[in-house]
């Protein structure tokens, strides 16, 4: 399953190890090999290696149109890299459907939120448990049978899900009408009611205040503590990066100029430079 | 008699009522709760048990006798049991506010000296464990939620699950003990020890027997009817004295279900789906609740907004004749279910019959007269009945107010099954009261304290006033001293405040008489009791005249713009306010009237806003200056404050009533402005928010001058 010693880029550490707060981590799960991804002539991501550890936050930093996003897009199987492979627990991925992509236990969160804005809460992470309802239309029609078995399965699971991330007192408020920062929650629950192994979030406290940024990142915590989740999220708030994630990965015009602990990026020179700009005489 | 024999001898203690309902009745509901959105529910049996094994397990950690053991949460079902389990092994619960701040907490537990704390969630015991630092007596933590609680170091640690499977594990070995300690408790054993809310400096623990709970809950069971039937919701929190007796005092005597709501969040919705036939709260939740209404309704559509209108103004002389419910069950047989299909079907009748007789009206003096004779044959009261007269009138009309207005306003509000509703701790506005009253909702009002078990004076049905609380509750003794003070004795007078023999001799003397502090009077005429203000608040101005804050504030609180208010003057001579806003009815107001703002103290600021708060103290001043004896406490000058009155601040109690003095030190030069004739003063000022950080806020406040009365006396007036 591992393959460590093949990623040269990345620091190189033993198969699992426990962390200064008491996690494990584990063996790769996710590794990109030289990525290389195009979109006509401009070139998104260049020649990039990382790889993603099972039980791990793992954060993916960088200025505005550094490629974050698209790299997200490649774990997440939506682009095909024109160069550079993608490996999943050591196995190298076809070109997927989205739904193939959350059968292997992947979900996801969206930058611009992707929700269905007339539906309750609870409808809205119902779809997130879709990938394991497969009752006849005929059954679903009725309410009959394997369709209620289902459907009863399913929202015991959902409920855990809202009562983790404390949305019971907007359970059955349509989304439309919810503030920024408890759609983003919503979002999150849906991505949860699939029961990833792997989740990624797409900048999940953009737009938050304060408050809210420290409520989001209490429940990503809980998220990895609780399920044992590896977690890969773009995020833009520095503070927050670095004390949420395991290890870091900084993107600047496509390539990839950092990567390791908070404490290691954060001294990194290119690093620096890349945010705080760098004089050019 | 024979009953109080039988309470005393048998049913001596809160864990001997539990044997006898698993007894009675062990396969009805005891608890629910909702829990992932369904309501769970555990039968007096299994409550039984669940009790038994914590007990158990908590004789296995090592507990003593006599212990104080804290416990830490939200009303949730375990939290209650666990109350019972340690009270059954001979220790003695002490619930505490759960949204204590850490100081708070450490004076609590430092206070009460407990070796076991039980409690809610990760929240609660990092707050434990922060308290660690400086007491080092507490040996055990009992957790009930796992979440979060993993990395934690579990050597002096337990998941409340955990206790309980050792409990079971340890059955046979720790049985004896169990019940050997069990049947140690009498009717005089400590059953519960809660704090006050310190109103007035530290919070004192009042110690309760199990006599004063069991007789206390008894007789007020009595007083109104209640059976085993009846659902209530515990939302209260857990610390304060009224949630231990409605949701373990009552609960266990009469056999009733306790309902827990999902969070604190979803009280309201939990509230409508459980639909209880006996409420309590208090006048805030009351307040909140019709602005919310009058704020919704103003948003609806104009026919809706002309019925409800229509509806409640009439509702207001009729709902107490034709809306109260009967003393009856809370479980509705099949007689009653008839009953109310046959009182809606006639509600329903009677609004076609009246549109079709309107009609028939209208189109008869369009056919005969002209327009002007029209105008005078047209119904006055668009659905009036013309056709009956007098009260039969009054009757149907009502009916079809349940029908179109009443009912489904109940339904939303959750208080369509409510037959008893209490509120107390502090005065209720007149419209409130009315409001509730109007739609048929039996609210009452009850005077009471931690130290009385409650009960003091109770309204009886059929004798609800605004104005007054009631007659003595029943095994009740009321005295009035001569100062004006309230004292009284009653099988619910505390057994002691824990550690504290001073204040307990003070409060209590030898003969069992208990001071509480309020100034008040019995009417004559009705024998009702009418409450002024704390006693020790009541005060002479500067020209010997009465002063009694609480009286005006009240009145001022009544207005929905007005959240709190703060009256000076003992001493002065003249009297002085600090006003804070209803920031959800000032703020629907401003938004109506395109008055944009920004924050709490911009729009406390704003011009129009202090015309407005000026326009309500210049017509509390003329309903005061009504008044003889208290038109002295005029308000001549007010502001309104920058923030709100706020617990964390120090500057309220948990259950929210003003501290008066930390209030006056804190905004010292505000009153000195106030007295000193300046039009406006700066001021700034600390505040702690919720996760405990302090920062600060300044403002300048503008001063204005309330027209006042003149009084007989010839005092000048402005």
């Amino acid at each position: 399953m591992t393959n460590a010693a093949t990623d040269m880029n990345a620091a190189p550490s033993p198969d699992s190890y426990v962390t200064a707060d008491g996690r494990t981590i584990g063996g790769v799960v996710m590794e990109m090999k030289n990525i290389t991804l195009r979109f006509g002539g401009v070139v998104a991501i260049k020649d990039i290696s990382f790889d993603i550890r099972e039980g791990e936050i793992r954060a993916i930093i960088g200025p505005n149109g550094a490629g974050k996003s698209s790299m997200l897009n490649v774990i997440s199987g939506f682009y095909k890299p024109q160069e550079g492979d993608v490996l999943f627990h050591g196995e190298k991925r076809p070109l997927m459907k989205p739904y193939q992509v959350a059968q292997q236990g992947i979900a996801r969160t969206f930058q611009n939120i992707a929700l269905f804005d007339g539906m309750s809460v609870l409808d809205n992470i119902m779809t997130g448990r879709l990938n394991n309802m497969n009752a006849s239309l005929i059954s679903q029609a009725v309410w009959w049978g394997k369709a209620q078995k289902e459907e009863f399965e399913n929202r015991e699971k959902v409920e855990k899900v809202i009562d983790f991330l404390e949305i019971q007192a907007i359970r059955k408020t349509p989304v439309g009408r919810l503030p920024y920062g408890l759609k983003k929650r919503v979002e999150l629950a849906r991505a949860l009611a699939a029961e990833p192994t792997l989740l990624l979030l797409d900048e999940p406290m953009a737009g938050m205040n304060v408050e809210e940024k420290e409520d989001m990142s209490r429940f990503i915590l809980d998220v990895n503590d609780e399920f044992g989740t590896t977690i890969a999220l773009i995020e833009h708030d520095m503070g927050v990066v670095m004390d949420l994630s395991d290890r870091v990965v900084v993107m600047d015009y496509g390539k990839k100029i950092g990567d390791g602990t908070p404490d290691e990026v954060r001294n990194n020179q290119d690093v620096i430079d890349a945010y705080l700009g760098v004089a050019h005489d | 008699m024979a009953q109080e024999l039988a309470a005393a001898g048998a049913y001596a203690s809160i864990p001997a009522l539990l044997a006898r309902n698993v007894k009675e009745f062990g396969d009805r509901p005891a608890y629910r709760e909702k829990e992932f959105g369904i309501w769970q529910s555990w039968t007096w049996a299994e409550t039984a048990e669940e009790i038994q094994n914590l007990a158990l397990g908590l004789l296995a950690l090592g507990i003593n006798r006599g212990d104080h053991v804290a416990i830490i949460g939200r009303n949730r079902p375990a939290h209650y049991w666990a109350m019972v389990a340690v009270h059954k092994v001979g220790a003695v619960p002490v619930p505490v506010y759960q949204d204590s701040v850490t100081e708070e907490m450490e004076y609590v537990l430092d206070h009460c000296g407990a070796r076991f704390v039980i409690c809610g969630d990760q929240e609660q015991v990092d707050k434990v464990i922060e308290v660690q630092d400086t007491i080092h007596h507490i040996e055990h933590v009992v957790y009930f939620d796992k979440r979060g609680m993993r990395k934690y170091d579990h050597s002096h640690m337990n998941w409340y699950h955990d206790v309980q499977e050792e409990g079971r594990v340890a059955h046979s070995r720790l049985e004896g003990e169990m019940a050997a300690r069990e049947a140690e408790l009498t009717y005089d054993s400590a059953c519960v020890m809660l704090y006050t809310s310190g109103t007035t400096g530290k919070p004192k623990g009042v110690v309760l027997s199990n006599r004063n709970i069991v007789e206390s809950a008894k007789n007020s069971c009595e007083f109104d009817d209640l059976g085993g039937g009846e659902d209530v919701l515990a939302y209260l929190p857990m610390a304060w004295v009224g949630d231990f007796i409605f949701s373990i005092g009552q609960a266990y005597w009469t056999g009733f279900c306790v309902n827990c709501p999902e969070s604190p969040e979803t009280m309201m919705t939990d509230l409508r789906e459980i639909g209880p036939t006996y409420y309590f709260a208090p006048p805030r939740v009351f307040e909140t609740q019709l602005t919310n209404v009058m704020i919704r309704m103003n948003d609806s559509g104009d026919l809706k907004y002309a019925l409800f209108h229509h509806f409640m103004d009439f509702a207001k002389t009729a709902g107490e004749k034709y809306g109260m419910p009967k003393r009856r069950l809370a479980k509705p047989d099949l007689k009653r279910r008839v009953k109310t299909a046959w009182k809606y079907a006639m509600g329903i009748g009677f609004a076609v019959e009246t549109i079709v007789e309107n009609a028939i009206r209208l189109f008869f003096s369009k056919l005969r007269h002209g327009k002007n004779v029209r105008e005078h044959f047209k119904a006055k009261d668009p659905i009036l009945l013309n056709l009956y007269s007098g009260s039969v009138r009054d009757y149907f009309k009502y009916r079809m107010g349940d029908v179109l207005v009443f009912g489904p306003l109940k339904n939303t509000l959750g208080f369509s099954r409510v037959r008893v509703g209490y509120t107390a701790g502090e005065a209720i506005g007149p419209e409130i009261f009315e409001f509730y009253r109007s739609l048929g909702i039996n609210l009452k009002q009850l005077y009471g304290q931690t130290e009385a078990t409650v009960f003091i004076t109770v309204q009886p049905d059929g004798e609800v006033r605004n104005d007054t609380v009631g007659v003595p509750a029943p095994g009740v003794e009321i005295r009035i001293s001569d100062n004006g003070e309230i004292f009284y004795r009653s099988p619910g007078t505390f057994v002691e405040y824990y550690n504290n023999p001073e204040s307990t001799a003070d409060t209590k003397d030898p003969e069992g008489w208990v001071a509480t502090g309020d100034a008040g009077f019995f009417e004559e005429k009705s024998g009702h009791l009418r409450i002024i203000d704390r006693a020790k608040d009541v005060g002479k101005m500067a020209d010997g005249s009465l002063f009694a804050p609480k009286y005006v504030e009240n009145k001022l609180k009544f207005y929905p713009d007005i959240l709190e208010a703060v009256v000076f003057g003992n001493g002065r001579n003249m009297c002085t306010a600090f006003i804070n806003i209803d920031l959800t009815a000032v703020g629907n107001w401003a938004e109506r009237n395109n008055i944009a703002y920004a924050s709490y103290q911009e729009l406390a600021g704003h011009p129009e806003v202090l015309g407005t708060i000026q326009e309500h103290v210049e017509t509390v001043n003329k309903s005061i200056a009504e008044d003889s004896m208290l038109s002295g406490c005029q308000i001549h000058r007010f502001l309104i404050l920058h923030k709100e009155l706020d617990a964390d601040d120090g500057e309220m109690t948990r259950t929210r009533k003003v501290r008066r003095k930390i209030v006056a030190e804190k905004f010292a030069p505000l009153i000195d402005a106030l007295y000193g004739g300046k039009d406006e003063q700066y001021i700034e000022t600390e505040v702690t928010y919720e996760d405990g950080r302090k920062g600060s806020i300044s403002a300048t406040l503008n001063i204005r001058d309330a027209a006042v009365q003149d009084i007989k006396q010839g005092m000048a007036a402005e």
